[in-house]
């Protein structure tokens, strides 16, 4: 039994059928990754995880609950983070108080309201904004305005910020999509230090193959809106149905 | 100092010194000189400062930091100066009651509004907020509810006022004009004359004044609170914010409300400097004023919706005073021709015309300098500050604060 | 039956403005992507044209009379307007009758020109800005538009009237077997809403059948992919803002001896337009053109005697009422398309 199970989901969106019938199970503690061509299915069956679609059939179970028809804010108290394609972050706001919201989701829920004590006087959360940083390597950059940062950057603060509300399960959206090699290789390099560092389960949506195959344990290749096969890496390899369908069209590139 | 940082304090402290000591700043030409038609030390206008300051204020919280536009705030200012002469009609004229079912009855029916027009962001909220403005508007003007029910609830075009017909169960001999507690009547005004200056020391505007200065703090508090961080993350990045675990919809109607009480108690302290309210304050004009309030004086800084205030309503009433006569006579060293010429330039932008140019300013705002007067201040600051460093050779980068 | 029709009619005229009005909008919000304010203001501009045509053509050369004396018992004034001096008594004198049917001709230029003008001193550099940019911009725009025309021509309303042949009334009533008097309507009004039909038609198979107009339609749907086929997207927004520009225009000299032109018009007309807009849904041109006609006629019957002896006023909040359910119960409108502006 997975952390998170989904079974027989479908979604339609008009005449286009862009799920079939997806089964997938992500095991505690593993990086799964999603691989497929561009319009398999991977962002809408994202999107089905997080709240933002509901799927027309099945479910989706994540620790024994169900998450369909729940809001994004709901899921994510549930215990699932997400990180975007493009790194949302709060531009308008300064890093350590980017990093400061998400450790006020943790502690006081969904809503609170506070108008009135400073947010200079929250002491807990300041220390914890302030270790998260430093755990990101960020510390420097605390009274940086966000939005001035590299994109790497960027997305070195988003994964700390959902990082810094402990999910169970952790999604990625094209991580990478974007960035130049180097940046690349750092974020690789904090995927992999975060998996050996902590109890978490991360789910990977990916176009890029060097940074799937670095990181995953499981891979599922997704097709045309169905699971087509899931593996180890080392045999999504060599599976001839896969090079076929998506790694066949990337080697060419 | 109450709970603030020392910057915070020092502008607070600069508030109160210039609301204390208005009726001075505001008088610096002596009566009988030329320029005493630029005095605008007057108590009516001085209230409209601070009431509108208090408007602003409100209006400001909501769009300066959530970034949402709303276009009918002035439904809340009307209901307010509603209940308020409501209460003189029911009790007496003294003030308090009013102003508290000014407050109650604004935050219910923002609350009500705002549940339905949070349901929309973006343009469909200022055009949900407008709608519903409107429609109180031409229900206060025409009194549909007063006449459904039989009653005269808002007394139509006419505007609501006290008759000697009312119950007015708590009225006392003394009692003709609104007062606070039967302690101090709201029109008293203290001349001193000195000199050839002449200062009026109001009782109403010293009580709005203090009222305006608490609601300021309050608005202090909120800003720098966990709640105001908050409402600028969702200014900032509202999709984040809803995968980050945090519900952005009570967060939103939390400070719709607050800030519709705002405008509910500007109202209320209308109808108690002047025991009258009329449908025109819902209209949608009204609305539209406190927008151009807010974005001249600086949206999202804390004292730019107080200048805003104070700017336009100095020169909606002193400006549009100056006529065609008066350029005249200050062009008057001028050769005719010249005189003429440059008088039949200015004259469109004042008197009459000052609308003209408050477009055209509110225009240029909105283009070139979205921090408002406080911007502009600022920057002008920083050039004087660059200037003075380039001198001493020092080089050190200062860090420089958010526009707040 | 009759009062039912004789509302219908009544609703035509404002419906026609509401849907003309929308059209434009929804046509700038489509394209380019902007809420404005000022467009409004375009529709005022219009019905001035009509007032200036009309002043221009007024314009009288004094003679003074030979036999007349006014009551000082010097020769009194004659105005003769050049129009009849050049063509003759009758011809001028019709001329100046017809001036609101003219000054269609004389606005189409004017109102293309400002339409142009606007979007390239300052709506053009909007776009990336946010929407609440946008509106506060030309919300400007349009008080500053308002002040320059009250500046010019007061804040009087300025009665213009249509030619002669179009006063009085057509009986509808005898014509569909009804007592005489029973539905009597407006022939200006007639011709107003046969107008709007023309110009709403023009419109619409301008967009359908030029290529020109196929360009903004792809361009409405997606302006990004349309940019990539390397089509100067941007020089045909700024002619379609002046082409809506123009369509507010018209709206406006046309309802100039509806409505005597007055600075404000424009502002009271532009709230209601958006709710219209909003309700036929952002960005669909049929919907604006419904929601048009349908609040119009809505209103009209609201203000039907029978109706406001049930529900007194209704008149006056019927259309923010209905916005306020549409906008609730089907956000993006009645055709509002999917992805349009939805948060």
């Amino acid at each position: 039994m997975g952390i998170l199970e989904v079974k027989n989901v479908g979604k339609r969106f008009g005449g286009l059928q862009a799920l079939g019938d997806v089964n997938l199970s992500i095991a505690e503690n593993t990086v799964h990754a999603i691989i497929g061509p561009n319009g398999a299915g991977k962002s809408t069956l994202l999107n089905c995880l997080v709240g933002k679609l509901i799927p027309d059939t099945g479910s989706v179970m994540f620790d024994g609950q169900s998450v369909l028809g729940r809001k994004p804010f709901e899921i994510n108290q549930m215990g699932i983070s997400r990180v975007f394609q493009t790194p949302e972050i709060f531009g308008d706001l300064t890093v350590l108080e980017n990093m400061m919201i998400p450790c006020f989701a943790k502690r006081d829920g969904s809503f609170e309201m506070n108008a009135i004590g400073s947010v200079m006087g929250q002491k807990d959360i300041i220390e914890r904004a302030e270790q998260m940083l430093e755990e990101m390597n960020m510390a420097d950059k605390r009274g940086m305005n966000s939005a001035s940062m590299s994109r790497g950057d960027k997305r070195r603060l988003e994964i700390g910020m959902c990082l810094s509300q402990e999910p169970r399960l952790l999604l990625l959206d094209e991580p990478t999509a974007g960035m130049a090699r180097a940046d690349t290789n750092n974020t690789i390099d904090l995927l992999k230090q975060i998996k050996e560092e902590r109890d978490i389960t991360i789910a990977i949506i990916e176009h890029d193959m060097h940074v799937v195959f670095s990181l995953s344990e499981r891979i599922t290749v997704l097709a045309q809106g169905t699971p087509l096969v899931e593996d180890t890496p080392d045999n999504i390899k060599g599976h001839p149905k896969v090079r076929e369908a998506y790694l066949g069209e990337s080697a060419d590139q | 100092m109450l709970g603030l940082n020392k910057k915070d304090a020092s502008l607070l402290l600069v508030v109160v010194i210039l609301t204390m000591f208005a009726p001075f700043f505001l008088n610096p030409f002596p009566t009988e000189s030329a320029m005493a038609q630029f005095n605008a030390g007057y108590p009516d206008l001085m209230q409209r400062f601070v009431i509108f300051g208090i408007f602003a204020i409100g209006f400001n919280l909501l769009f300066g930091l959530t970034g949402y536009l709303s276009f009918g705030h002035a439904a809340f200012l009307g209901v307010g100066s509603y209940a308020v002469v409501w209460m003189y009609k029911l009790l007496d004229y003294n003030v308090l009651p009013g102003l508290l079912l000014a407050v109650v009855v604004s935050a219910i029916f923002a609350l009500a509004i705002g549940y339905i027009s949070l349901r929309r962001s973006g343009i469909y909220f200022s055009i949900l907020t407008l709608a519903f403005a409107q429609m109180m508007f031409a229900i206060s003007y025409s009194d549909l509810i007063g006449r459904f029910l039989g009653i005269s609830l808002t007394n139509g075009e006419t505007g609501l006022q006290v008759y000697t017909s009312d119950p007015q169960v708590l009225l006392n001999d003394w009692e003709t004009v609104p007062h606070l507690l039967g302690l101090i009547e709201m029109r008293s005004t203290y001349t001193l004359d000195l000199a050839g200056w002449s200062f009026d020391f109001n009782a109403g505007y010293y009580f709005c004044a203090f009222v305006m200065i608490l609601a300021f703090y309050l608005a202090i508090r909120i800003f720098r609170s966990p709640f105001g961080l908050m409402l600028r993350a969702i200014k900032s990045n509202q999709q984040r914010l809803n995968y980050t675990g945090l519900n952005t919809r009570p967060y939103m109607l939390a400070v719709f409300v607050i800030s519709g009480v705002y405008a509910g108690l500007a109202g209320g302290l209308m109808a108690s400097m002047d025991p009258l309210a009329g449908a025109e304050r819902m209209q949608w004009t009204a609305s539209g004023e406190v927008v151009l309030m807010t974005i001249l004086g600086g949206a999202g800084t804390l004292i730019g919706p107080v200048l805003g205030a104070g700017f336009i309503k100095y020169f909606e009433n002193i400006f549009s005073k100056i006529n065609e006569n008066v350029l005249h006579t200050w062009f008057n060293f001028m050769p005719d021709g010249l005189e003429n010429f440059v008088v039949a330039i200015i004259y469109p932008f004042i008197g009459k015309g000052w609308h003209l140019t408050l477009g055209l300013m509110f225009m240029m705002v909105v283009i070139f300098l979205p921090g408002g007067l406080v911007e502009g201040g600022q920057r002008i600051a920083k050039l004087l500050k660059r200037g003075k460093k380039d001198d001493d050779g020092a080089n050190t980068a200062t860090a420089t604060k958010p526009a707040e | 039956m009759d009062a039912i029709i004789l509302q219908v009619l009544n609703g035509l005229d404002k419906g026609s403005a509401y849907a003309l009005i929308a059209l434009g909008l929804t046509l700038i919000f489509g394209t380019l992507g902007v809420v404005n304010f000022a467009h409004g203001a375009l529709f005022m501009i219009g019905a001035f044209c009509a007032v200036t045509l009309q002043r221009i053509l007024s314009i009288s050369k004094v003679t003074l009379s030979e036999t007349k004396k006014n009551f000082l018992g010097q020769p009194s004034e004659i105005k003769t307007p050049y129009v009849e001096s050049w063509f003759g008594p009758e011809v001028g004198a019709s001329i100046i009758d017809w001036s609101v049917p003219l000054a269609i001709i004389f606005s189409i230029p004017v109102m293309i020109i400002i339409g142009v003008i606007m979007e390239r001193g300052l709506i053009k550099h909007f776009y990336k800005r946010p929407h609440a940019d946008q509106i506060l911009v030309t919300f400007g725009l349009a008080i500053v538009l308002q002040e320059v025309i009250k500046y010019f021509y007061g804040a009087n309303p300025i009665p213009t009237g249509a030619p002669d042949v179009f006063k009085g009334s057509f009986d509808f009533g005898v014509m569909l077997g009804y007592e005489a008097n029973a539905i009597i309507y407006p022939y200006w009004r007639l011709v107003y809403f046969g107008f709007s039909a023309i110009i709403i038609a023009a419109v619409f198979a301008f967009l359908q059948f030029t290529t020109f107009g196929m360009v903004v339609r792809a361009g409405m749907a997606d302006r990004e992919t349309v940019g990539l086929l390397g089509i100067n997207i941007d020089k045909r927004f700024t002619i379609m803002f002046g082409l809506a520009a123009a369509v507010a225009g018209l709206a406006g000299v046309m309802y100039a001896p509806i409505n005597s032109p007055n600075y404000h018009m424009g502002m009271d007309f532009l709230v209601l337009s958006f709710v219209v807009v909003v309700v036929g849904g952002m960005g669909s041109l049929p919907g604006a053109v419904l929601a048009g006609f349908m609040l119009g006629i809505l209103e009209s019957f609201a203000s039907m005697n029978q109706v406001k002896a049930i529900l007194p006023g209704i008149d006056q909040i019927i259309i923010y009422v209905v916005a306020i359910i549409v906008l609730l119960t089907r956000p993006r409108g009645l055709l509002g398309r999917k992805g349009v502006m939805e948060e």
